[in-house]
Order: C-alpha cells, then structure tokens, then sequence
C-alpha cells in the first residue's frame, strides 16, 4: 500500500457495521449463537453512548481498579539501552495485577444492564480468569472459567485466586489444551445457557462485537497516557511497544493514537524456541488468513486448513490467532509486528527486576525485550512508551523452574 | 434435477421421512469411511452426512470432537474426504452425500476450487457450521455455480426476521438445530420443536430437517412426525468409537441402529407436516 493512501485511512471509522476490519474480523458462529452476538451489540452500541454507563466504568475504574495507572520514566534501562527514553506504562499497579480488569469490568457492567446472572470466561495466564472472577465475586455473579490443563498446571497461584475468589474452574483437556481449547469449551457453554449466561471474552477476538467492545474497554490505557506524556514532555511519543498475543493490551495502547502518522507502533509476537523452529505463537509473521473462534484473522495452521499448537514460555501469549484488527493494522502497514523469543523474553525478565525494581509478567517481558534494540536505533530527545501489561508474580514458579532453581 | 431434490421427492410421494446419518470422515480410520456409508444406505440411510474433521469443532459435544481427533490423526484433511467421496460415487450414484465442517478447511482450500471439486467428486450440499450467510456473500455463487447446495442452520434462537433471510439463501433442505446447545447435547423437546418448524414452514417450502439430541429410534420416529428429515450423529459416532478396534463391528453396529430408527419411523402413520 502506498504512502498516499495510508494517510487516507481513518482508522477510528472501523470495524464497518458488520464487524469487519477491511477482510478481517466478522461474524463467523453457528447460528444458535448470531441471535445472541446481534443482541449484545444492540446493547453495547447502545450503552457506549449512555452518559450513566460511562460514568459507571469510569468510576469503577478510578476507585476499584485504581486508575490512571502511572506512566514511569523508567530511567535506568533508558541508559542501559543507550538511545531514546522509555516510559513504562504501569498497567501492571491496576487491581489483580494487569490490564485485564479494565475489560472484565466493561463487560460486566454490560452483563449487569443485559441483566445476564452468570458469566462465563476463557483464561490462558490466568490473568484474564483471575480479573472475571473478581469483577463477577464484586457483583454477586455465578462464574465459570474455563483453562486448559497444560495452562492449569503452569499458572498454580492463579488458579489458586480464582477458586478463592469463588470461581468454578473448568479444567479443559481437548485438543492442546491451552488457551484455544479453553475458548472452544467457553463457547460451547455459551452456546448452551445462552439465555442466562454473558460470555466474557478476554482479547480483542472472538465475533463481532467482541473486538470493538473489548477495545474500546482497552483504550483508556492509550488516552491516559496520551494525556500523561503530553504533561510530562509536552508533546507525543514518537513509539509505542506492546505484546501482542490476542493483543488486547495492545490495541488499548495503540487505539487512540492509530491517527497520529508520526507515533510508531510495535507489536511483539512470541517467536517461542525460534521462529526456525516452528514452536512459537507468531501468526501475525508467520500465519495465513483463516477462520476461528468467531472472526476471520491471521492464524498459525497447517496446509489443510488445521489449527496447529503454539508455544511460548508465556501462557497468555500462546494462542494460534489475533485479534482482527491487528491483522488489518499490519496489511495497512500501520502498525509494525516483530517478535522476540523465550530466551530473550526471560533475559528481558530479569532485566527489568533488576534495573527498575520491577517484576514484569512474561508476557510484557516480550515487549520489553524488543525495546533496547529499538531504543539504541532512536535519538536521546525521542520518546518510547512501553506497555507494562502485567505483573510476574504470577510467573515466578515459571522462571525459577526454568533456571533449575526450587522454591 | 439434484440428488437431493430428487431425494425428498420420492420421499414425500412414498409419504416417508428421510433419515439423515451423520459420521466424521476418517473415523476410526480413513479405510473405514467409504464401507460406512454403503452399510449406512443399505440399513435405510436417504442421505448421508459427513462430516469433515476439524481441530477445533466448536459447535460440537465430546463425541464428535474426539471423532475429528481420532480422523485427524490419521493424516484426514479436506482433500482426502472429497476422494472419499469419489470412491463411494463409484457404486452410488443416488444418493445425496452432504459435508458438515467449518469455514477454516474451505477458507485455505479456497471457495472456488473447493466447490469445483467437490461437485466432481460427487458432493450434493455442504453445510459450514460457522459460516453464516451474512459471512458467505462471495462463496454462495461458487457453491451455486457448481451444483453444490448450501444447507444453512435454523436454531432455537433464529428470530423471524433471520429465519426469512437464511431461507431466502438456502438450497437443499434447511437444518434445524432441535436445542440450545452442541451436537450430542441432552434431549430435545418435540413440541417446542414442532412449534419453530410451523414458523419455519411459513417461509419455506424446502424440506426441513431436524438433528442434535436425537439419541434412540423412538426420538427420532416421533420427530419423524413433525420433520421431513431426521438427523443423527453423536449417538452413530459413539457407537464407532466404541469399537474402533473392530471396524467390521463397528459398522454393523451404525446399520443396525439406522435400521432400527428406519423402522421406527416407517411405523408411524402419515406423517402431517403443512403448518
């Protein structure tokens, strides 16, 4: 696409009114469940006006979630990485440790006005199961997680929260059993208690409305710290870096700034073991277009058609699909997508703890370890923002295993 | 005029209900397939349904998934279901063979070539589970082109308006899923069934076939009643995995089941369908 006409983009006017972000996203489940997609919208298109539902949110997200998150000038990796400054956007100081709550909270207040009484949700980390069982514990709603086995096992004190926190855990043991298969039986479920039941979708997939509405939810994580930086420095960043499984967190970085040419955007993808290697959760590099869970996007599959396995030392990023506006924001060339791998992730780790003070979850520990090279590439005046999606103390068993070490 | 029409054409002059197995393609194993549908048309079978095997069937209960696990491990994809198709066109040429999958297979296979090679192969219908015809605006004409019927879903939760619309788009017979749920699920209610197929009927005139919980002989000759096609898929794919060991077994075990339901339905009286 030429330079010309990606100016001419207006990216706020997506997805179209049928759900589609150029030939991505859409509507793509079995009929049982369009009645219930097309209500759902009805009623967020319809509330995301309402003064009085984003007063709500927005209360909820002051007071509960203890919003604005920071923005931190992260000082000491700034002169290790030896370029442009990095801010770390703090999403990992929010209620329950990562930027999930800001989406749980939106859909459950959905969920409330739809007068749904039971939520159900797919976790990869735990972070998003973690974030609906407290949102649904809050508001005295029944909840259902569903996770995959092979997850169960790696994410032990998150599981551990959610039981706490009064969540029915549904181990799920289909296909790989990680995060897809979690998300097959989430909406399986749904399908079935489809009149009682608001299926919360953790990332910015899944039908239409689900990529707008989680977005949209996201987006307070970019327009505060639109606001923040032009406080601190008085003008824009010049990139933003975020990782990128489903990519929830960061399209909620990038959202409000899709519009302003001279503001890069970077999603990291988990190149796992080595993009060589075929073991990783990449599809945005190294996918084809396809079909799954509820929208068309850029998917890791076989030559038939199949959903092949993903890996990445990070649970939350291992996931074969994207959302479907990052697909299109990567064929528009609007956004950049790279990726790093487990090796550099876990570098990235203690990097961070050990420099700012700070445990990063490996899922942001990605994002993280792409920013150096870029930073190094960029003049000392220019600015990064990175966003801190998440917290690693839910990571901590994950690391000291992998470094032979027992707790 | 189609297989298919041709089908509920002799079934309705013979004032019979068509009864619709369903099996997943390659399951147990891919020398299997072809057998099954010849034992499942001898035992009384008017169409057959099979299933292309996915790794990620959404739409269906624990049967049919561990089904497309058992396919796909032994190396099935979309291109091996149409050659067995092919194959069982060699003796039969009568019977309707409608595929039941997800969009992702088509979607790499591409909808042009898959159409055109499935018509060749022998394929009379393909229903797209997750494909809604709001999604499939460019593959229509491909499926329409080449003789190939899209069967689309009607469920519990079809309103009014999108009942009319997905009739407008349907060709074949239309599908309605019997239950809030996925393939395999608990049990159906007659009535309640019996209900949306008179709103159904008020906006088509294709026959009406209904599946999901359709478990034993006497469910399916009492919505024999109401449906002009019953179709059933769990309780046929948990009879083959239960003796996937023994094919030979296994596939007398499908033909009797069909042929108990057969006579089952065959022994209700006239059936009265018009709204």
């Amino acid at each position: 696409m030429s330079q010309a006409s990606k100016k001419n983009i207006d990216y706020f006017s997506y997805p179209d009114e049928s759900g589609h972000f150029g030939p991505y996203g859409g509507r793509f489940v079995a009929e049982t469940l369009m009645g219930p997609v097309q209500e759902l919208t009805k009623a967020y298109m319809h509330l995301r006006h309402d003064a009085g539902f984003r007063a709500e949110f927005d209360r909820d997200l002051a007071h509960y979630v203890g919003r604005p998150s920071p923005l931190y000038f992260a000082e000491r990796l700034t002169l290790a990485a030896g370029g442009a400054k990095i801010y770390l956007k703090r999403e990992d100081l929010n209620h329950t440790g990562a930027h999930k709550v800001n989406n749980t909270i939106g859909q459950a207040l959905l969920a409330k006005h739809m007068g749904k009484k039971r939520v159900i949700a797919e976790t990869g980390a735990g972070q998003h199961g973690v974030a609906t069982a407290t949102v649904a514990a809050r508001l005295g709603m029944e909840c259902v997680v569903y996770m995959g086995e092979e997850d169960i096992h790696r994410q032990a004190p998150n599981v551990y929260r959610m039981k706490l926190l009064g969540a029915e855990l549904v181990s799920v043991k289909s296909g790989s059993r990680t995060l897809k298969d979690a998300m097959n039986e989430a909406m399986r479920d749904w399908v079935t208690n489809v009149d009682s039941t608001f299926y919360i979708i953790g990332t910015v997939a899944g039908p239409h409305p689900y990529p707008t509405l989680v977005r949209d939810f996201q987006s307070i994580i970019g327009r505060e710290t639109r606001e923040q930086i032009l406080s601190l420095e008085g003008r824009l960043p010049d990139a933003l870096v975020a990782c990128v499984g489903g990519g929830s967190n960061a399209i909620g970085l990038f959202y409000p700034f899709l519009n302003e040419p001279n503001v890069a955007l970077y999603g990291v993808e988990a190149a796992g073991e080595g993009m060589a290697t075929g073991r990783h959760a990449a599809p945005l590099a190294a996918g084809k277009s396809g079909v799954l869970h509820g929208n068309r996007t850029y998917l890791m599959e076989d030559d038939n058609g199949q959903i092949i396995e993903t890996h990445s030392i990070s649970a939350g990023l291992d996931y074969p699909g994207v959302g479907p506006e990052h697909a299109w924001l990567k064929d528009s060339g609007r956004a950049k997508y790279v990726n790093v791998t487990d090796r550099q992730a876990l570098g990235a780790f203690h990097q961070l703890t050990r420099l700012e003070g700070i445990i990063p979850a490996l899922e942001s520990a990605h994002a993280l370890a792409f920013v150096p090279e870029l930073a190094a590439s960029m003049q000392s005046e220019q600015i990064i923002v990175v966003n801190l999606s998440g917290r690693g103390d839910k990571d901590i068993n994950t690391v000291a295993d992998l470094e032979g070490i027992t707790l | 005029m189609s297989r298919l029409a041709a089908t509920f054409e002799r079934l309705d002059k013979a004032g019979k209900t068509a009864l619709i197995p369903y099996i997943t393609a390659g399951d147990p194993q891919p020398a299997a397939t072809v057998d099954f549908m010849h034992k499942l048309v001898a035992a009384g079978a008017d169409v057959i349904e099979l299933g292309v095997p996915f790794s990620d069937p959404m739409a269906d209960g624990p049967v049919i998934q561990l089904a497309c696990e058992r396919a796909l491990a032994h190396g099935m994809s979309l291109t091996k279901v149409l050659e067995q198709v092919g194959e069982f066109r060699q003796q039969n040429n009568q019977t309707p063979v409608v595929l039941m999958g997800y969009a992702n297979p088509l979607e790499v296979m591409g909808y042009k070539p898959f159409a055109e090679q499935a018509s060749k192969a022998g394929v009379d219908g393909m229903l797209v589970v997750d494909l809604p015809p709001e999604e499939a605006e460019d593959v229509l004409p491909h499926f329409l082109k080449n003789g190939i019927d899209p069967i689309f879903l009607l469920a519990p939760t079809s309103s009014e308006q999108r009942i009319k619309m997905i009739c407008e788009c349907a060709s074949g017979y239309v599908y309605y899923v019997s239950l809030k749920g996925v393939t395999g699920a608990a049990s159906l209610n007659v009535q309640q069934v019996k209900e949306k197929l008179q709103q159904i009927r008020q906006h088509t005139r294709l026959p009406i076939g209904v599946g999901f919980g359709v478990r034993d002989p006497e469910t399916a000759s009492q919505l024999g009643k109401v449906a002009d096609a019953v179709v059933v898929g769990s309780a046929i794919v948990a009879r083959i995995a239960e003796h996937a060991d023994n094919i030979e077994l296994g596939g007398n075990k499908i033909a009797e089941l069909i042929a108990n339901m057969r006579t089952a339905m065959d022994s209700v009286d006239w059936p009265v369908k018009t709204a």
